[in-house]
């Protein structure tokens, strides 16, 4: 199936009029749910992702717990209606490996030897998917983390590079994913130029790997900057409320 | 998490870093060595491959396995793929019995990963009624005994096993199969080698044992092609590289692949 269809314009530019280098349209939202200790939303091109983090809390078994630092669990779900096929409910290969994964995409920001014995649980729910699920739910991911209160070296952000027609492009939406020739997801936290996830599937030459990563990190920043408006936002909007009852 | 919490990590830590600040490590290997690599082929009579593979004192055994089913929707001229591996009981004091948990799956994908997009199983050649019947070809893994870097004696044990693999030939009469006596390989194209490598404090170690994974903050899995390309990679572990220690991670993996594929079994 792959390369059957022609991804890349005349132009150049790819089929939803996007650069090579360039990221689908998108929004970042912390604090969204009422119930969860903190939460967030993104919207990546057609992805919907709700992410929310319960914790620092008591675990359950409680021999589970670990003595010198606070465990991290992390749950990646697709809903049923998110692809083109309905999804089986029950947890797939791809969600378990992914869970685990990303849990240890964010795993490195968080101080979690400051909450021994506790759990944090970060869930994601991907309400819509079109490509790039695993690294925007990273993202969004961070933020509900931080708006959970939950200390952190830096804010985790990624992004995907892939392959179309041969050349590397940022951010594949589903349909260059499923044509491509490769994808490349890759996770950072951008202050201390760490790469907290890196996968790779397709063929890249040594040098593509070593270029896919500089294109990411242009991307990451970016990301990065909405991460922390996003959170900027919401503490304004607290601010203005609790002025506003004065 | 299946790793059971021990204080021992910490301990052992302290003593492993002060021997990597001199370039050495418990065993002895320099910093970009493998240990050594036996693999045995053919040790499963019922299997159409198999392969035992000796990394140091890792075990790990491979078995494909072939039979005639249907093929998915999307690919109907192509046979199918399925990769599978389980962390038995047996293989370390931490694995536990049951359904295969997130370790499992992981080195499963990771391996399914760097076969498909090698393209290793030619899988267009394994059609036998377009649309209606293919090969399935299952390439299952049994770690014996874990000590350290799973991923890389699974990645040969699997190659090996595929390399050596004979499926019975095949007519089509009238919409009906007929399998015959005679046997051929399982079609091969390009052979990927898995190479992984652990970062420790501030050093890069290539194929940990059990013992550095232990201490290890984070590793990460190249499957590197015999054109030199990459044809996957996996980061694990809850700690991070620098893109520069993946540039030199990238290097190591390259030089350790040439060094690792004249041990593969020829195609029979």
């Amino acid at each position: 199936m792959k390369g059957e269809i022609k991804l890349l314009r005349e132009d150049g530019t790819r089929l939803d009029g996007r650069r090579l280098d360039e990221v689908r349209p998108f929004k970042i939202e912390a604090g969204v749910l009422k119930n969860a200790d903190g939460s967030a939303y993104i919207e990546l091109g057609n992805n919907k992702i709700m992410v929310a983090v319960y914790g620092p809390r008591e675990v359950h078994p409680k021999h589970l717990a670990l003595p010198d630092r606070a465990m991290l669990r992390c749950r990646y779900s697709m809903a049923t209606f998110s692809v083109e096929e309905r999804k089986s409910p029950a947890p797939s290969r791809r969600e378990i490996e992914l869970s685990k994964v990303i849990r240890e995409a964010l795993e490195p920001a968080i101080f979690v030897e400051e909450y021994p014995r506790t759990a944090i649980d970060v869930f994601i729910q991907v309400l819509e998917a079109d490509g790039g699920t695993r690294t925007a739910s990273i993202t969004a991911a961070s933020v509900a983390l931080a708006d959970a209160g939950i200390p952190m070296r830096d804010l985790v952000a990624a992004i995907a590079i892939g392959k179309i027609e041969g050349k590397l492009a940022v951010d594949l939406n589903g349909l260059e994913d499923q044509y491509g020739g490769g994808d490349m997801p890759i996770a950072m936290m951008p202050r201390l130029g760490l790469i907290t996830l890196l996968q790779a599937d397709g063929v890249f030459s040594p040098e593509e790997v070593v270029q896919g990563i500089e294109m990411a990190e242009k991307a990451i920043k970016m990301l990065y900057e909405e991460q922390r408006n996003a959170l900027r936002k919401k503490y304004l909007e607290i601010k203005e409320e609790v002025l506003g009852s004065e | 998490m299946s790793k059971h919490y021990s204080v021992l990590p910490t301990l052992k830590r302290e003593s492993i870093l002060s021997l990597l600040k001199r370039g050495e490590r418990l065993d002895g290997r320099a910093l970009d060595e493998f240990r050594s690599i036996k693999i045995e082929t053919g040790v499963i009579g019922k299997a159409e491959g198999s392969a035992l593979v000796r990394l140091g004192d890792t075990k790990v055994v491979a078995g494909v396995k072939v039979e005639i089913g249907k093929p998915f929707p999307d690919t109907p001229d192509k046979g199918v793929q399925i990769v599978n591996a389980e962390l038995v009981p047996l293989a370390a004091p931490f694995f536990e019995p049951g359904p295969p948990g997130e370790e499992d799956i992981e080195l499963a994908r990771v391996i399914d990963r760097g076969l498909r997009s090698a393209e290793m199983i030619k899988l267009d050649e394994l059609a036998i009624v377009p649309g209606e019947k293919v090969w399935i070809v299952y390439v299952d893994l049994y770690s014996l005994d874990h000590y350290g870097n799973l991923i890389d004696a699974s990645g040969l044990a699997a190659v090996s096993a595929i390399l050596t693999a004979q499926i019975k030939r095949w007519e089509v009469k009238d919409g009906e199969v007929n399998l015959l006596e005679e046997t051929m390989p399982l079609p091969v194209t390009s052979v990927p080698v898995f190479v992984t490598i652990a970062k420790i404090g501030d050093n890069l170690i290539v194929d940990p044992t059990y013992e550095e994974e232990l201490v290890m903050d984070a590793r990460i899995t190249f499957a590197i092609n015999e054109n030199g390309e990459v044809c996957g990679i996996q980061k694990g572990g809850s700690g991070g590289f620098t893109p520069s220690e993946i540039k030199e991670a990238l290097s190591i993996a390259l030089e350790a692949a040439e060094k690792i594929r004249p041990l593969l079994p020829t195609r029979n």
